[in-house]
């Protein structure tokens, strides 16, 4: 168990800079989840992490101690790859021991570090199986099970559900979870998925462009996203936003959009009246009323079995709208809206969060 | 469509048999020469099988020629030279397809031009070198000769080989505690066994079947391999060609071998490598 | 952004240094090889080129200048295997790579008893290559081979002769040798690279509608093109190199029609042991080889930056 703290970190392959100066500091037992889009170099960062890429400029510290220079196998880290990266000549019992075995650890403690670690993934009968002859969950488990049997410093995980279809990735996302509950070793994982972040992460990194973009709690995120592409990276359907002027009117304030149309805002500060501005809000927000004070056009209806999300047309600016209620099937033509003022997010010209 | 299909099929087949028939037909003519008898050998020189077959050649061969010890030394100085380039093209065909570095493009580019070489004119500079450190006339010298000349395309065999193996297994492993070379002995090294047999197998041929250096470092029959000892059927004021024809089939048969085990794998490291591009 | 201008990661020298040489310590036995045993013996050989080396003679060894070039400017049988090289390198190439090709298309498609077949097809390429020239000699010898007989029955010869003697078709003989034992390296080469496409291009192709004749135009030829390319190069290389064939099979004769600038190295250096002049002649062998891949290897440059 260890901390790993991450000072000014750059990357670049050749001339091409991937990573921007990146810092972060984890907590001992934590659980971080790295989101962004691809290529964003989130892999990039989690291979510095374990000593499979060069560091171009920065520090790495384990527990303290610089580890820019140490190779993978002296960091005591462990990694869970996409591809799982099996042994393919190994048996399943073999893949899980090999760390041990290189480490000369005695029988009877491989013995044992293996068929703990078999137990708690249920790999119990599978363990003199080649990797060929296990299906993609099983060898998922096995991966995992590489992982935890030599109780590292650190695991790290790159998108390590990605090739499962969606039930076993619920499934191996609780596992996981529940796994992280046992052994409360600091884990940084890499994902596209929302919910898996969501679900999984103690604290989250959101990266954009090789920059760290905000970092924080999944709700933190959820609730008041640093700047604009946080706000419209997390959450799903993503974020509304309308372009637009902040006009402030006494202790009012309001957002006019490009064709002269108002929408009520938040009175915040950090912002002059006249300044561009953009407003967010999220589809689950936006309150289907009859006396609301926006008037919808109703262009598409797409049921998803839990709820509904409508796509409408307000003022020519197309917004998503997300509801529970069943009525909403059959709308009709138009459909009256509401803006909750204290659900509003509001962003500056450069796209920072305001108030 | 049916019928068509059918001519197709039909015609697809034929073509292949047509191919196999002449790719077997001189070897056939091989066999049927070595069991011709002496005094048939010309009387019946054009017939497809003579009227009488006899084995008197292999005995002579086996029990009386010096082929014996040939092949003893051809098996000594293949089997040695596939051994060596196997193991020596494994390491630098790992280095070429896992490294980035420097020289990379110059080693490449020094391999390619090793095989343009016309290897004539290596013949008296290498004699000259290998004599003062006893290497003429020695089974050692031939092994090393042959492993160096084969030892290029070995490389490119190998590389396209490990192209094939995702980097994640060996990264994995160093990630798990082995240093880059453990992870290469452990992990890519068995994944690479078809690999490594195509290899074997085909220096295993060219070592076996080189004459001209054979010829030219060696004198005297201790250390002679067979292509040498074939010719010294020619050599001789009558040819023997019953008996050199069941010398050379005697000699095919552990290169045939071989290749036949092999040329699946030679086939599957190809594509491999171009796979990749 | 306040690590902007953080110290870059500095590593001890040591480390440094390992990294570094990891690719060459992997490299190195080989490269030391490959120097000693072939790039030092060539320079050597070189230097000969400019030295009178003859094997039986204790007073040769002296340093010559371009005597030996001079003197191969005036020599009528070079120009002459020069001509013969062009002849036996492009045909042999152009036959083997047609065959070969086919062979290749043919095996790719799956069928029973495939494996077999193709390790038979294969097999040519396992015989030493003066055992194959002793074997065609044979089969091309009207007293002991059938060849003659069946190509005087087929019309295609006038009377079952010996073509290896007959000046006009001699060549011939070596070439169809060559073939033979050369269709399997060209067939081994074009088969990894055909499996090596996607098959569904081909289901693609199909659904739209494309012939067997088309799918071969545009998605077979397209995806081989580079293996034929480099197969082609070192083959023209090695073939133009290769004398073993020629050697067993005809001496170079008969009036000298089948000798090519390999073969007459070899007359050179090991009948008139005249290593000199034999190294004379192999470096400008070389070198037009060299020209030739270069040559090669910029028309691919052009081509691809022209894409
Ligand atoms: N070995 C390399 N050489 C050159 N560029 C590279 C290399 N590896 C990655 N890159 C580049 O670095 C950038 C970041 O890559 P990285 O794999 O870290 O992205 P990622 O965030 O993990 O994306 P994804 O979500 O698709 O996995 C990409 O633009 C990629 O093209
Ligand atoms: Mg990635």
């Amino acid at each position: 168990m260890a901390s790993i703290d991450i000072e000014g970190i750059r990357k670049s392959f050749g001339a091409f800079p991937v990573l921007h100066g990146v810092d972060l500091a984890i907590r001992d037992g934590e659980f971080v989840v790295l989101v962004g889009p691809s290529g964003c170099g989130k892999s990039t960062l989690l291979r510095m992490i374990a000593g499979l890429e060069e560091v171009t400029a920065g520090d790495i510290r384990i527990d303290g101690k610089r580890v820019n220079d140490l190779a993978p196998k002296d960091r005591d880290i462990a990694m869970v790859f996409q591809s799982y990266a099996l042994y393919p000549h190994m048996s399943v019992a073999d893949n899980m021991s090999y760390s041990l075995r290189l480490r000369r650890s005695t029988k009877e403690k491989i013995a044992s570090a293996v068929s703990g670690a078999a137990a708690k993934l249920g790999l119990d009968p599978l363990l003199e199986r080649r990797p060929r002859a296990l299906s993609g969950g099983q060898r998922q488990r096995v991966a995992m099970g590489r992982a935890i049997v030599r109780q590292p410093k650190a695991f790290l995980f790159d998108e390590p559900l990605s090739n499962l279809d969606a039930r076993l990735r619920e499934q191996m996302r609780a596992e996981i979870k529940k796994l992280h509950g046992d052994l409360r070793a600091t884990s940084i994982y890499v994902t596209h998925d929302q919910i898996e972040a969501m679900t999984l992460a103690d604290r989250i990194v959101a990266m954009h462009g090789g920059v760290v973009q905000q970092v924080g709690t999944p709700l933190d995120l959820y609730d008041r996203p640093a700047n604009l592409f946080v706000a419209g990276f997390i959450g799903s359907p993503g974020m509304n936003f309308f372009e637009g002027r902040y006009l402030v009117s006494g202790d009012h304030a309001d957002l006019k959009l490009e064709n002269d149309v108002t929408l009520p805002a938040r009175r915040v500060g950090g912002i002059e009246s006249g300044e561009p501005a953009t407003l967010g809000i999220r589809p689950e927000h936006v309150v289907i009323t009859e006396g609301g004070a926006l008037e919808g056009r109703v262009d598409l209806i797409e049921p998803t079995g839990f709820g509904i999300i409508m796509h409408v047309t307000v003022h020519d600016v197309p917004l998503k709208v997300f509801t529970l209620n069943r009525a909403m099937l059959n709308p009709g033509a138009t459909v009256r809206l509401d803006l909750p003022r204290d659900k509003l997010h509001l962003f500056d010209g450069e796209g920072r969060r305001l108030g | 469509m049916r019928t068509r299909q059918l001519a197709f099929t039909v015609a697809h087949r034929l073509a292949i048999l047509a191919y196999i028939v002449f790719a077997l037909f001189p070897l056939f003519w091989l066999l049927k020469v070595s069991v011709t008898p002496n005094d048939l050998l010309y009387s019946e020189g054009v017939r497809m099988w003579p009227s009488r077959a006899t084995l008197e050649h292999y005995t002579f061969v086996i029990a009386h020629s010096a082929f014996p010890t040939f092949f003893k030394n051809s098996l000594i100085v293949a089997g040695s030279t596939a051994v060596t380039v196997t193991i020596l093209a494994s390491l630098a065909g790992y280095a070429l397809s896992r490294f980035r570095f420097r020289a990379k493009y110059w080693i490449v580019a020094l391999m390619l031009i090793t095989q343009m070489f016309p290897l004539v004119m290596l013949v008296a500079p290498i004699f000259k070198m290998l004599s003062p450190l006893g290497l003429t006339n020695s089974l050692t010298g031939l092994v090393i000769v042959y492993t160096a000349f084969n030892v290029p395309f070995a490389t490119f065999l190998m590389q396209s080989f490990f192209d094939g193996i995702p980097k994640d297994l060996e990264e994995a492993a160093m990630i798990d505690g082995a240093t880059q070379f453990i992870a290469f002995r452990q992990i890519i090294l068995p994944l690479t066994l078809p690999g490594i047999a195509a290899t074997l197998g085909f220096v295993f041929t060219a070592a076996w079947s080189e004459l001209l250096f054979a010829l030219m470092l060696i004198s005297g029959n201790d250390a002679a391999t067979f292509p040498v000892g074939l010719l010294t059927f020619v050599s001789k004021f009558s040819v023997d060609f019953g008996q050199m024809m069941a010398a050379g089939i005697l000699a095919l048969i552990p290169a045939c071998l071989f290749f036949l085990l092999i040329q699946r794998y030679l086939v599957q490291g190809l594509t491999a490598g171009a796979v990749k591009g | 952004m306040t690590h902007a201008a953080h110290h870059p990661a500095t590593k001890p020298f040591r480390k440094r240094f390992a990294d570094a040489a990891e690719p060459y310590l992997y490299s190195a036995p080989a490269l030391i090889l490959i120097v000693a045993v072939m790039l030092v013996p060539l320079v050597l050989g070189i230097s000969y080129a400019f030295r009178d080396i003859q094997l039986l003679n204790p007073f040769s060894g002296r340093f010559i200048g371009l005597d030996h070039f001079r003197a191969l400017g005036q020599d009528q049988a070079f120009f002459r295997a020069l001509r013969n090289t062009l002849w036996w390198t492009g045909a042999s190439v152009f036959l083997q790579f047609v065959f070969g090709l086919i062979l290749a298309l043919l095996l790719d498609k799956p069928f029973a008893g495939r494996g077999l077949a193709q390790a038979l097809c294969f097999l040519p390429w396992a015989v030493p290559s003066f055992l194959a020239g002793l074997n065609w000699a044979w089969l091309f010898n009207p007293v002991i081979g059938p060849l003659p007989h069946w190509m005087y029955a087929f019309g295609i010869l006038d009377a079952p002769n010996n073509i290896l003697s007959d000046p006009q078709l001699a060549m011939w003989g070596p070439i169809i040798a060559n073939v033979w034992w050369g269709i399997p390296f060209f067939a081994i080469t074009l088969l990894a690279a055909l499996q090596a496409i996607p098959r569904d291009l081909y289901e693609a192709a199909s659904i739209d509608g494309a012939g067997p004749v088309q799918r071969f135009i545009s998605i077979t030829l397209p995806f081989l093109a580079p293996t034929i390319a480099i197969t082609i190069l070192l083959r023209t290389v090695w073939i133009s190199n290769f004398a073993d064939l020629i050697v067993v099979m005809t001496n170079g004769g008969p009036a000298d029609r089948t000798q090519i600038v390999a073969s007459y190295i070899f007359t050179q250096a090991f009948k008139r042991l005249d290593f000199g002049y034999a190294s004379a002649i192999a470096l400008v062998l070389l070198v037009l080889l060299l020209v030739y891949s270069l040559l090669i290897v910029l028309l691919r440059q052009t081509l691809l930056n022209k894409d």
